[in-house]
């Protein structure tokens, strides 16, 4: 067992996990999407992206794309979360909310790509 | 560069999740911790105003407490955090400069940056393996004979000498292994413009290595090796390497030419010496006893010439076993009167210094001075840097390897039709080198004369050609003739006229200029500048073959023109 692979898969799945955990629930409902879950998403996602950095294969670097992807997606959602109550004083509105849910949607898909990767080249390693 | 953003990130990897730890942990806190706003009513703190406050508070500690004054607890957290972020600011920097410092990571951006510099030369340059004695004199040399150079040496301190030389032309230098192909790959064997691969470090097995990793990946790039064992020069001969250079041989045959002809031996250090150097004078080596201490390769290399010209000798060696000198060769260092007394030295006409040892050479010719002051001393000089003590010791001859082996491989590359010159030379008497050697002192001044090739072709003598072909005829001392006074010739002498496959030596003054000819000239520099203004210049070649200046420019053709019909 190596650590260094635990930490890194350990990590990435969570990137997913707590993504999902955000996104998940009435698409439009403020009550459903928590704010503590979407920083820590985006902090998750950080970590991982940083973990990637150095790899030169070619599953690193793709994996690494992938992460970047997330990670943008994300940035961009706490960013419209941020500039709607406090930038416009909009509020978080359901019409708002859905914005960023499916703004986070995104980083899910690219962290799905992060794992299925991940996946792949573990089952292609076959030992 | 690919590869130090990879080595960078690599690096920064614990860093760089250690920041956005602290980062993470103390906006958590803020965003957990009960505050008061204003009217005293609860209030917590978002993540917004959580990022904002920790971004300011781990880089400048300032702004004060943001949007109310902080409770107690919220201080205590401050209090900590603040301890968190410049700590791991810290590190994270810390980190960040260490890597810069890296010694692996400046031999990849010294690699990366030589890699561009080459890659971005655009003139035609030599690759030099080894910036040892030799190589610092022949880049120094072709540098300022307008020829770029690359250079790779193991040494760290040679390249480090090579930055600080003060080169006229950009010379990009690497501290590498020549032994490795990517090394060689990237110094020059993979760009169209390199001309020649010349390798002089001081091992026969590296040169041997680049000769042959060369010639296999450029088949027809000219490659030059230094060999001091026949064995290697033997093994670079037999794929292909064009010249192989043994500075022992070298040195041992032009001394054995002193003994048989001392004006040929002149010709031959003339025409080949480096730049500003005084003029050598006339030396006739005496015949009788000559003494040789050391019988190594130096030491085989003479006496093998010096027999050959039946001149006697008496070795001297201090290990037999390794060298296994001719019988009745006297043991010992040659550094005591003892020695030299056994060797017979007070019989003898001269004295070859030639160990590997500079400071055993010099006590050798002083010692055998005392016992017989009227010697022909000859010395070898292994080190450049003894240079002043050799020079202070008086020597007749002073054999110097590195700059044998930069002379030699100077002219093969300066002027190629130098070696046809040489090689036809040899064969012709006394005299006639006797009658060239008062010909080209009679044009030189204190300094040794400059060789130089001009090639009759649209190139370098766009004039000459398109003087030719109006049909008239150019002649070799039209060409030497001075571009603004056209009594005055200049001070030089054509040695060799290459036309096809013919060569003739030393043509005569009358003889017509073809296209396509190429001429060997010896004289001073200022005569090769003005040789190319003549053969350059339309006008400057006319006046010099009719004496008459041709008009520049239509109206001044046109008036002239004109007063030519007047006449008429």
């Amino acid at each position: 067992m190596n650590m260094e692979k635990v930490v890194f898969a350990f990590f990435i799945v969570l990137a997913l996990t707590i993504n999902f955990g955000f996104v998940m629930g009435e698409m439009s409902d403020p009550g459903h999407h928590n704010a503590y879950e979407l920083f820590s998403a985006l902090i998750i996602s950080l970590i991982a992206t940083v973990l990637k950095f150095g790899d030169r294969t070619h599953i690193g670097a793709v994996l690494l794309a992938t992460s970047l992807v997330a990670d943008l997606q994300l940035i961009v959602a706490a960013l419209v979360w941020g500039v709607l109550v406090y930038g416009t004083g909009t509020g978080l509105t359901p019409h708002t909310v859905a914005d960023i849910v499916s703004l986070a949607g995104g980083a899910l898909v690219a962290n799905f790509a992060s794992v299925v990767i991940l996946i792949t080249e573990t089952v292609m390693l076959r030992r | 560069m690919q590869n130090i953003v990879f080595l960078v990130l690599r690096r920064m990897r614990l860093p760089l999740i250690a920041l956005i730890c602290a980062y993470a942990i103390s906006i958590l806190g803020f965003v957990l911790i009960d505050g008061v706003d204003n009217h005293g009513q609860p209030w917590h703190m978002d993540f917004f105003h959580a990022f904002y406050f920790v971004s300011f508070m781990g880089s400048t500690i300032g702004f004060g407490e943001i949007p109310y004054p902080f409770t107690d607890a919220q201080r205590l957290w401050a209090t900590l955090t603040i301890y968190i972020t410049v700590v791991t600011w810290l590190y994270t920097i810390g980190s960040l400069l260490s890597i810069v410092q890296d010694h692996s990571l400046r031999r990849v951006r010294a690699f990366t940056t030589f890699t561009r510099r080459v890659r971005r030369m655009r003139e035609p340059f030599y690759l030099v393996c080894g910036y040892g004695d030799t190589g610092a004199l022949l880049v120094r040399e072709l540098a300022s004979r307008d020829i770029g150079c690359t250079v790779i040496d193991i040494d760290e301190a040679r390249i480090q000498a090579l930055e600080v030389e003060g080169l006229p032309i950009h010379t990009p230098g690497i501290c590498a292994d020549a032994n490795e192909t990517e090394v060689l790959t990237v110094a020059g064997l993979s760009n169209s413009y390199c001309q020649g691969v010349i390798a002089v470090t001081n091992s026969d097995v590296t040169n041997l290595k680049v000769a042959i990793t060369s010639k296999l990946l450029r088949p027809h790039l000219q490659v030059i090796a230094r060999a001091e064992t026949h064995d290697a020069a033997a093994n670079m001969t037999s794929f292909g390497t064009d010249h192989v250079v043994n500075p022992f041989d070298t040195f041992a045959d032009r001394f054995g030419m002193m003994f048989h002809s001392p004006a040929m031996y002149l010709v031959y250090e003339w025409i080949t010496s480096v730049h500003d150097t005084p003029l050598k004078d006339f030396v006739v080596p005496p015949r009788g006893l000559w003494v040789i201490c050391g019988f190594g390769r130096f030491g085989k290399a003479v006496r093998k010439h010096l027999t050959f010209e039946g001149v006697q000798t008496q070795i001297i060696e201090a290990n037999p076993h390794g060298t296994q000198p001719p019988d009745g060769a006297v043991i010992g260092r040659g550094t005591e009167a003892i020695t030299l007394r056994q060797a017979r030295i007070e019989d003898a006409v001269g004295i070859v210094a030639g160990t590997d040892d500079d400071t055993n050479n010099l006590s050798i010719l002083m010692t055998a001075r005392d016992l017989n002051g009227g010697l022909f001393t000859v010395s070898r000089q292994n080190q450049r840097s003894n240079d002043a003590l050799f020079d202070a010791a008086r020597v007749n001859l002073n054999m110097q390897t590195s700059a044998i082996i930069a002379r030699r491989v100077l002219s093969l590359i300066m002027t190629p039709l130098l070696g046809d010159f040489l090689r036809l030379a040899r064969h012709r008497d006394e005299e006639w080198a006797n009658l060239l050697v008062s010909r080209v002192s009679g044009v030189v001044t204190e300094l040794s004369p400059q060789t130089w090739t001009l090639s009759i072709d649209e190139g370098k003598c766009p004039a000459v050609v398109q003087m030719l072909a109006q049909g008239t005829p150019v002649t070799i001392a039209q060409i030497m003739t001075h571009p603004v006074d056209r009594s005055r010739p200049l001070p030089c002498v054509p040695l060799l006229l290459k036309r096809g496959a013919n060569l003739e030596l030393q043509p005569s003054m009358e003889t017509p200029l073809e296209n396509g000819d190429q001429l060997l000239f010896c004289g001073v520099h200022e005569a090769w500048l003005e040789m190319k203004t003549t053969t350059k210049n339309f006008n400057a070649l006319t006046y010099v073959i009719t004496g008459a200046e041709r008009p520049d420019g239509y109206i001044w053709r046109w008036v002239s023109r004109n007063k030519t019909l007047d006449q008429s």
